[in-house]
């Protein structure tokens, strides 16, 4: 059985603003219960939202950096359920007029490959509070995360493998966390993925949809992937069992049980969900100033995956590496003012990803964070390229420039890693090794194929005499001159 | 010390001609003596408001400035939000809810220096023309306690007419000050949508409620647009002083309007009754008398009023009064078994009749498959009758027409036949729908002795305008000052 998968995600997104989205309460986490709340984030009798301007602005600089046709007139809808989170049992959203429509990012599906997703719909809305299932014949209601600015994303069917959807999600998290309107945190729910998956199977030259399944409860990255990867063999196994194909009303929505790593039946069959959508008529409609919209539009900063493709035609980074640098604002900027100091582009990234990046894994924080000056790395950079000091002995100076606020230079002598560059002395050791290995001599002179590897032999040679401690550059270049 | 207004007592009391205290003391036992049989109140405050009088007074004694309505005893509609007391809508659902903060009305009124008395009874969460619909008590008309008072804000209408306050606070929907103005023969303002700030207000139908004064005279109401218009950060929908300047509304209330220009819609107001339509006649008459022109005008959509608010008001009304669930606040079902229950149970038994019906009108009209035909279309005519009153303010100054069809009704008379009770709205609905700003001042009595009044509508955002041609009419005539028996 062939079959193709077809994932879309629906995307929400706690914007990291002071306020709430219609009152002044602060937006936090982990407070008390019912600590952050007010008559209109309750939904108190005669309590009117006031729409969050910074929030607003947080939304359309998000549906802008998404590549979407901003609406000219967005304005709000209720959103009719009843849940115990929903204190007003309406949600303020936006149904009509979504304030971005029509977008698009780029995610590297594979290494050197760049692929478009679509953004159907981007728009703002208020968060629900949190239903806790405290005792056993009770429930209590915290509504701390009541009325926090919650941005929707929707994306297009357009994901094919469970490492697209991932991939998507990823790129959709670096993106607001680039733009700063998010924390994106996962584990705290700042940042929520449901996808929305079915296969296209091919029997018997015909092709059939499998029932679209919404998942849920995913709180990393890994459990996104694993969990379209156990739905795809699902419905698979489904298909082959019952032959159930797509149809109106038969999409049904799975939880995520990260224990038993598989999803479980939540809502069996879509109920026939009639949200009562309406114009709000406790808020005025919006409209986007186009010169606002310019100013957005321009202040906008480079994106992840923009970067990301730049480090690879600029500096001749490796797919892979450019993404690892771009990863996060703080370490692509860092990157890039290293680079601004001279250091070289390949040299600075290998000392951030495989020694910076570690470190501030370590201490757990940004690398961006940690107490080093990117001109010191440039430094550092030189150093290593020059021949002063061994590429290896990075992983020595780099924590310690931390640890002490040193130059490398002088972590470097401090710690005796400066390498012999002294040519008369170098010169002597040389002399020694070619007249102990004729054989070697002979084979460079020769010039055939066994040429190389008798140079790399001696060079080895010599470094092996001065234990490691001169300079490779200069030795080659005196290698050269005494074999012409 | 007969005092017939709000701002003379106000007047008396900052020339310590009267103390607030006395004032105040003489209201509550009038209330206490006529509360019995009228039921204007669900809640009053004698003692909170003797007290208040007292400092006030000492304010004055000790020559400080005091606020415009300083120790005059006001009456609030009880869906207006006070952190005293309790705010209950006339319904079981909130019959204990004790709101945590002031509406900016009662902000204001309070920051003005008023006494207030207590909180009026009115048709369950405004719904309604006869205050039956309260779930809480019976209110009757000063004129006739076999009729109602009218409604919704029918407690704070007959409070005002029986002297049991100076002025008061009510809310319109679709009349729900007028009307009852109307029945109880006092004056009634919706102010335009936007004027008065609705945070505090408890919404019944969001995008026509608006709150506004009941008072014994046109200068009492522009009184108390002083205190209550404005700009207000908390409610979106409330107009900024860049847009519609506000104005003193008591400034020029005696000056007459030059060349005022009178519109009437025929064949609108043959609906009414005889006797209604004749004290109309003569109102104009006065209006002639006093210069004024009067032209006849066609207002085409205003057939389809009521059908258009009965949509939009229910529609909104269903999603407003979702809230009331039995989750955060109000009353909670003890027969619930689980969340669902809570739910369903608890709006059985917190909400009366005509809410549950207002209710599930309203959830179809939203309905997927029915919105188009039903909301959407409503908001269209809501779009052409507003476009009728703005092309007929092109040639007039003022609409005039009556309050309502008929005078009160007997109790009881209407309160099963919903549809002839919605359709007696068909006078006030239009300036909801259009947002702009109307009267209902006392114009005369049937055979019956009930009064009858007269309706008069003007541009947005022009109460003063609207106020000085009312005033014109009762500087005429002393149909404000007669009193039901009851008091009298």
């Amino acid at each position: 059985m062939e079959y193709k998968v077809v994932a879309g995600l629906e995307v929400h997104v706690q914007l990291c603003t002071k306020s709430k989205l219609f009152c002044g309460c602060g937006v936090g986490f982990g407070e008390a219960p019912n600590s952050r709340v007010c008559p209109v984030c309750l939904g108190m009798p005669g309590a009117l939202p006031v729409m969050n301007k910074e929030a607003f602005e947080y939304a359309v600089v998000t549906a802008v950096a998404l590549n979407c046709e901003t609406a000219e007139l967005t304005k709000w809808d209720r959103k009719s359920y009843y849940y115990p989170d929903l204190p007003k049992n309406y949600q303020i959203s936006q149904y009509e007029a979504p304030l971005g429509s029509n977008g698009f990012i780029e995610i590297a599906a594979e290494p050197g490959q760049r692929k478009k997703i679509s953004i159907t719909r981007v728009h703002l809305e208020e968060d629900a509070g949190k239903n806790l299932h405290t005792g056993e014949d009770f429930s209590q209601v915290d509504l701390n995360r009541a009325g926090t600015p919650l941005v929707e994303i929707v994306t297009g069917p357009d994901m094919n493998s469970s490492a697209e959807v991932r991939e998507t999600a990823v790129q959709l998290q670096r993106i607001v966390r680039y733009l700063g309107v998010s924390n994106a945190d996962m584990q705290k729910g700042q940042m929520r993925f449901e996808p929305n998956i079915n296969l296209v199977i091919t029997k018997d030259g015909s092709e059939y949809k499998t029932p679209i399944v919404e998942i849920k409860n995913l709180n990393s990255f890994r459990a996104l992937e694993r969990s379209v990867d156990y739905e795809i063999q699902r419905q698979l196994e489904e298909f082959a069992g019952n032959g159930r194909t797509k149809e109106a009303g038969n999409k049904t929505t799975r939880g995520w049980d990260e224990e038993r790593q598989a999803t479980f039946v939540q809502r069996e069959k879509e109920e026939a969900n009639d949200y009562r959508y309406f114009p709000e008529p406790d808020l005025l409609p919006v409209e986007l100033n186009r010169e606002w919209l310019k100013e957005i539009r321009e202040g906008l900063c480079e994106l992840p995956i923009q970067k990301q493709s730049r480090y690879v035609k600029e500096y001749g980074l490796s797919d892979n590496e450019a993404g690892v640098l771009t990863a996060e604002r703080s370490t692509a900027e860092f990157f890039e003012q290293a680079i601004s100091y001279g250091g070289d582009a390949k040299r600075v990234c290998n000392l951030l990803t495989q020694v910076g990046l570690k470190m501030a894994n370590e201490t757990g924080c940004r690398l961006g964070e940690l107490d080093m000056k990117a001109r010191s790395v440039a430094a550092l950079a030189k150093m290593i390229d020059s021949g002063e000091i061994n590429a290896g002995a990075a992983s020595v100076i780099m924590p310690e420039m931390v640890k002490s606020g040193k130059e490398p230079q002088i972590i470097a002598e401090e710690l005796d890693l400066i390498l012999e560059s002294d040519v008369r002395e170098l010169e002597a050791i040389v002399e020694q090794v070619l007249s102990e290995n004729p054989k070697a001599v002979e084979d460079v002179k020769k010039g055939d194929k066994k040429s190389k590897k008798a140079k790399s032999f001696l060079l080895g040679q010599v470094i092996q005499q001065t234990k490691g401690r001169a300079n490779p550059k200069v030795i080659s270049q005196i290698l050269a001159r005494k074999l012409s | 010390m007969e005092v017939n207004s709000a701002k003379e007592l106000r007047e008396q009391i900052a020339a310590r001609g009267i103390k607030s205290v006395a004032a105040t003391g003489a209201l509550f036992e009038r209330i206490e003596a006529y509360e019995p049989v009228i039921g204007a109140y669900i809640s009053t405050f004698k003692e909170e408001a003797l007290a208040r009088a007292d400092e006030i007074d000492a304010k004055i004694a000790a020559g400080k400035q005091v606020g415009v309505l300083g120790g005059v005893a006001v009456a609030i509609k009880d869906n207006i939000c006070t952190n005293f007391g309790v705010t209950t809508c006339a319904s079981k659902m909130l019959e204990d809810f004790y709101c945590p903060y002031n509406a900016t009305a009662v902000e204001k009124l309070l920051a003005a220096d008023a006494v207030i008395v207590g909180k009026t009874n009115m048709d369950e969460f405004s719904m309604g023309s006869s205050t039956e619909s309260s779930g809480l008590k019976v209110t009757v008309n000063p004129w006739d306690p076999s009729r109602v008072p009218g409604g919704s804000s029918g407690g704070s209408a007959a409070a005002v007419a029986a002297g049991m306050c100076y002025a008061a606070l009510g809310s319109d929907t679709g009349g729900s000050i007028r009307q009852p103005a109307c029945f109880c023969g006092v004056a009634g303002l919706k102010p335009t949508y936007g004027r008065v700030s609705r945070f505090g207000l408890v919404a019944y139908g969001s995008s026509l409620d608006q709150i506004g004064p009941i008072t014994q005279t046109v200068a009492d109401s522009a009184l108390m647009m002083n205190v209550i218009a404005g700009d207000d950060p908390a409610d979106s929908t409330s107009v900024g002083e860049e847009y519609a300047g506000i104005c003193d509304y008591l400034e020029k209330i005696d000056e007459p309007i030059e060349k005022l220009k009178i519109a009437t819609v025929p064949k609108f107001n043959a609906g009414a009754d005889k006797e209604v339509q004749k004290a109309i006649t003569d109102a104009l008459e006065i209006y002639k008398k006093a210069g004024a022109e009067i032209i006849e005008i066609e207002m085409p959509h205003l057939d389809y009023a009521i059908a258009a608010y009965y949509v939009i008001a229910t529609a909104e009304a269903s999603s407003n009064l979702a809230r009331y669930d039995g989750v955060h606040y109000g009353h909670r079902s003890e027969k619930a078994k689980d969340y669902i229950e809570v739910y369903s149970k608890t709006r059985a038994e917190g909400f009366g009749n005509e809410v549950k019906r207002r209710i599930m009108l309203g959830t179809y009209a939203l309905s997927s498959g029915y919105y188009d035909a039903y909301y959407l279309k409503a908001l269209k005519v809501r779009n052409l009758i507003r476009g009728d009153f703005v092309r007929a303010f092109e040639s007039c100054d003022c609409i005039m027409m009556p309050v309502s069809p008929t005078t009160a009704f007997k109790r009881g008379e209407k309160i099963n036949e919903p549809l002839q009770m919605y359709l007696s709205d068909i006078y006030t609905i239009g300036a909801n729908l259009a947002g702009i700003p109307a009267i209902s001042i006392p114009c005369g009595f049937d055979e019956k002795g009930l009064p009858i009044g007269l309706q008069i509508l003007t541009a947005a955002f022009t109460e003063d305008k609207l106020l000085r041609i009312a005033r014109m009419y009762e500087s005429q005539t002393d149909w404000h000052r007669r009193k039901p028996n009851i008091i009298s």
